[in-house]
């Protein structure tokens, strides 16, 4: 059975390439276009990783990011944050709370795709 | 023993000598003597006897003059001589003693009269090397506070008290911009000598850097402080301490004897700052997300060729979505920014002929285009940031080279009224003016760098103009610029001129420590406001108001003629017809300014911590009491009348009017019947009371305080 990977962002600029991009990887793929939408489809999509937009409407991906850690039955989740924040500072608070890689935009597709079959043991 | 005592002893010694033999001779005789002897003895005896007596008291006489007038030479002679020379030590320097009486005595005058003179010498000597050094410590205190007065920087100088000792005339521009309120009619009254510093800047932010600069001292590094404080109004200020040390008189640290701070406002550096630091932002963060957009769209483009031509549309929209977006964000960012810019720029006074030789080297040496100068004045101060207005000649220089060939340029200034014309001229083909409005509206290039700014910026940010002339006749043209004149700062200069010389400093305030008003200093030593009012009429309980306060500071016995408040007051009543010959003041003059509930609390404050001191105080005082439910203020201080002083010092003269003191102690005042004016004159009669007191046993406020309320004018009532 394939892994699910859920992509949080608003902008649907960037959804799109991710998508296709890991659709073409061979994954199961769902979308959540803020953060709380992003903590309902976690509950009922139950994705193996999740690519989580730190800057999204409603919860930002920080906020996100601690619900899903406060809860024991999602220890297994891989959480990547994604942002175009690149300061130290945000970096390490992102880690501090619990992502299992941060991501600054722009990045390469490629070493994406890498850090996300690490995670998720397949490479 | 007292000398006439011991004259009658040696008196009475003489008169023992001259008898005594003869009487114990003659007992002993008698006791030897059988009957019959003694009796021939009387006989023999009692008819010579009125001889001998008489022999015996013309030697006594002779005796005891004799002895008169060596004990008049070396006795009362010595004990006068002795008086003589305890005057010269004293009282007389220049007195010299008589040369009298016996040679031994007359020598012994001689070489203390050489010994006085020897002395005279050595103290003139010392008396003349002190002036000497008052002198020049004189000369350098003008001197720092001639250079203080000249520095753009605002600075100020306190003692360990927070007292301010010197500030110049920058920071008290600073501070009057800073002061709001109430204030503000007072002409920035929260800056003066004396006053507390921490009226201004947070006490503990003063005393948090006083203590790091003291560990910085005893660690031996540079003492030096810094921080940013915030003012009542809002704004923001960096202060910069460095200590004032005492000097080293014995091994060891010098100690900090007070500061000076340099206070720069940066209210609108922050602005800025934070302006650009927002635009710097939106370049970089605010790109990352449309550039993660535009990376990812690319990637999967070039990665996955075969995709159906839908879904490769799609990612070609969103390269073109996301580049048009981050064009745009670019122009605004940039917009913003070169805004920043120009403001980051001001204005700064520089010589015309600065800017351009500034150009002509430029122009020689990366051109290769000779230049010359023809008429220009060579002290003509322009307004201009010197570094675009050079750019903007280059930029020309370089286009008429390119596109017109031209072989030299010349340059030429000439002013008229505010007006400064700079203009660059050159022989040869005429441009049109379509190719100029060209030049001058796109950005600059010159010598192969680009500036963000047009021609038309340049000019517009100099508050200037520029156009396009020709000169038909000399088969010349030129470009002329258009530029502000730099103006001296009149209101500076006449400050200087009515005063000699600045009064912003006062170091002697080094020596005092903390200042609420103690009754018992010397009148000479406290700090006191001399102050007037002018009123609609002379009876405050019935209606009659303040229509103008004026008040001087006296500081260190020294009337500081710029430290003054000066205020009309809108007395929220008509003036009496009568009154205005008194003081001048019209309606028109007192309409539109603040009323008493604005006014007094500034003077208030302007007064705070001083001695009053008013001429016929009580009237004043009474006015100034009777709006204390009104405003709740209070002056408690004690008051000081000049009126009652001079009674005290002159109790047998009749007058003792302003201007009759004034011309009884030989002071002149140019105008009077002025608030200002007369709280002036008014500290001026003070300053000559003090001395005057002083003769008179009455030192300090407490004794000064006393002896007015006993004389009889104290008893008048308004």
């Amino acid at each position: 059975m394939s892994k699910k990977i859920l992509i949080a962002d608003d902008e649907p600029n960037i959804v799109i390439s991710l998508e296709f991009l890991m659709k073409k990887e061979g994954f199961d793929v769902a979308v959540a276009v803020d953060g709380e939408e992003a903590l309902a489809k976690a509950a009922s999509f139950a994705p193996d990783l999740i690519l989580l937009d730190v800057m999204m409407p409603k919860k930002s991906g920080f906020e996100v990011c601690e619900a899903l850690r406060a809860d024991p039955a999602k220890a297994d989740l891989r959480i990547v944050m994604l942002t175009a924040k690149g300061r130290d500072t945000e970096v390490a608070k992102g880690l501090a709370i619990g992502a299992d890689a941060y991501v600054t935009k722009p990045f390469s597709t490629k070493d994406l795709v890498i850090q996300v079959k690490s995670l998720l043991g397949m490479a | 023993m007292k000398a006439k005592v011991r004259f009658a002893i040696a008196v009475v010694v003489l008169g023992l000598l001259m008898t005594g033999p003869f009487v114990v001779t003659s007992f002993l005789v008698w006791v030897d003597m059988g009957e019959s002897e003694r009796q021939i003895l009387i006989d023999l005896l009692v008819s010579r006897l009125p001889i001998g007596t008489m022999m015996t008291l013309f030697g006594f006489g002779i005796g005891v003059g004799v002895l008169h007038k060596l004990f008049k030479q070396y006795v009362e002679g010595l004990l006068g001589m002795a008086e003589q020379l305890r005057l010269m030590l004293g009282a007389n320097r220049n007195f010299r003693v008589k040369l009298d009486g016996p040679p031994e005595v007359q020598q012994l005058a001689r070489v203390a009269n050489d010994l006085a003179a020897q002395r005279d010498a050595l103290m003139d000597d010392v008396d003349s090397q002190i002036a000497e050094a008052n002198a020049s410590v004189e000369e350098e205190k003008n001197r720092l506070a001639a250079l203080m007065s000249e520095l753009a920087q605002a600075v100020v100088v306190c003692n360990l008290d927070g007292r301010i000792l010197l500030y110049n005339n920058r920071a008290r521009l600073q501070f009057k911009a800073l002061s709001q309120g109430p204030t503000t009619v007072a002409g920035g009254a929260l800056i003066g000598l004396g006053r507390s510093i921490f009226s201004i800047l947070e006490k503990n932010q003063v005393e948090h850097s006083q203590e790091i600069i003291r560990q910085r001292l005893s660690n031996g590094k540079s003492a030096l402080a810094n921080f940013v404080t915030t003012t009542r109004g809002g704004q923001l200020l960096r202060v910069q301490m460095v200590p004032v040390l005492s000097a080293v008189h014995e091994e060891g640290e010098a100690k900090m004897t007070g500061y000076v701070l340099t206070v720069e406002n940066i209210t609108r550096t922050l602005e800025e700052e934070a302006r650009r630091d927002q635009a710097l932002h939106s370049l970089t963060e605010g790109s990352r997300a449309a550039l993660g957009s535009i990376r990812a769209a690319v990637a999967n483009l070039i990665d996955y060729p075969e995709m159906d031509p839908e879904l490769r549309e799609r990612f070609v929209k969103v390269v073109d979505d996301e580049a048009a977006r981050m064009s745009q964000r670019l122009d605004d960012t940039m917009g913003e920014f070169s805004d920043s810019m120009k403001t980051r720029w001001p204005l700064e006074d520089v010589l015309a002929i600065d800017v351009i030789s500034a150009a002509q080297r430029r122009i020689d040496d990366k051109l290769k285009l000779p230049s010359k100068i023809e008429d220009v004045d060579e002290s003509l101060w322009i307004k201009a940031d010197s570094f675009s207005l050079v750019f903007a000649l280059t930029f020309l220089a370089e286009r008429l080279l390119d596109h017109y060939q031209i072989r030299d340029l010349r340059f030429r200034t000439s002013h008229e009224g505010k007006l400064a014309y700079l203009d660059l001229i050159w022989v040869g083909q005429a441009i049109s003016s379509e190719t100029f409005y060209t030049w001058e509206m796109e950005t600059m290039q010159a010598l192969g760098e680009s500036s963000s700014l047009s021609l038309r910026d340049v000019i517009d940010r100099h508050g200037g103009e520029i156009w396009y002339q020709r000169d038909k006749a000399a088969h010349r043209a030129f470009f002329r610029f258009v530029l502000p004149v730099a103006a001296p700062e009149t209101e500076l200069l006449d400050e200087r001129r009515a005063t000699g010389r600045p009064e912003y400093y006062d170091f002697d305030l080094f020596k005092f420590e903390d200042q609420t008003i103690d009754l018992d200093r010397k009148l000479s030593d406290l700090t006191y406001t001399v102050f007037d009012t002018e009123t609609t009429g002379l009876e405050p309980s019935k209606g009659d108001e303040i229509i103008q306060i004026g008040a001087a500071r006296i500081v260190n016995n020294r009337l500081l003629k710029q430290e003054t408040f000066n205020q009309i007051v809108d007395p929220e009543r008509p003036l009496k017809p009568e009154s205005i010959p008194i003081h001048g003041i019209t309606e028109d003059m007192v309409r539109g300014q603040p009323n008493i509930d604005i006014v007094l609390p500034a003077f208030h404050a302007f007064c705070e911590e001083t001695v009053l001191i008013a001429h016929n105080a009580a009237f004043d005082m009474r006015f100034l009491q009777l709006k204390e439910d009104r405003t709740g203020l209070r002056f408690t201080q004690p008051v000081l009348d000049t009126l009652l002083l001079s009674a005290v010092v002159h109790p047998n003269q009749e007058s003792h009017k302003l201007d009759v003191i004034l011309e009884r102690l030989g002071i002149s005042i140019d105008t009077r019947h002025n608030a200002l004016e007369d709280a002036v004159a008014t500290g001026e009669v003070f300053l000559k009371l003090v001395p005057l007191l002083e003769q008179m046993g009455i030192v300090t406020v407490r004794q000064a305080l006393e002896a007015a309320e006993k004389t009889y004018f104290a008893r008048i009532k308004y």
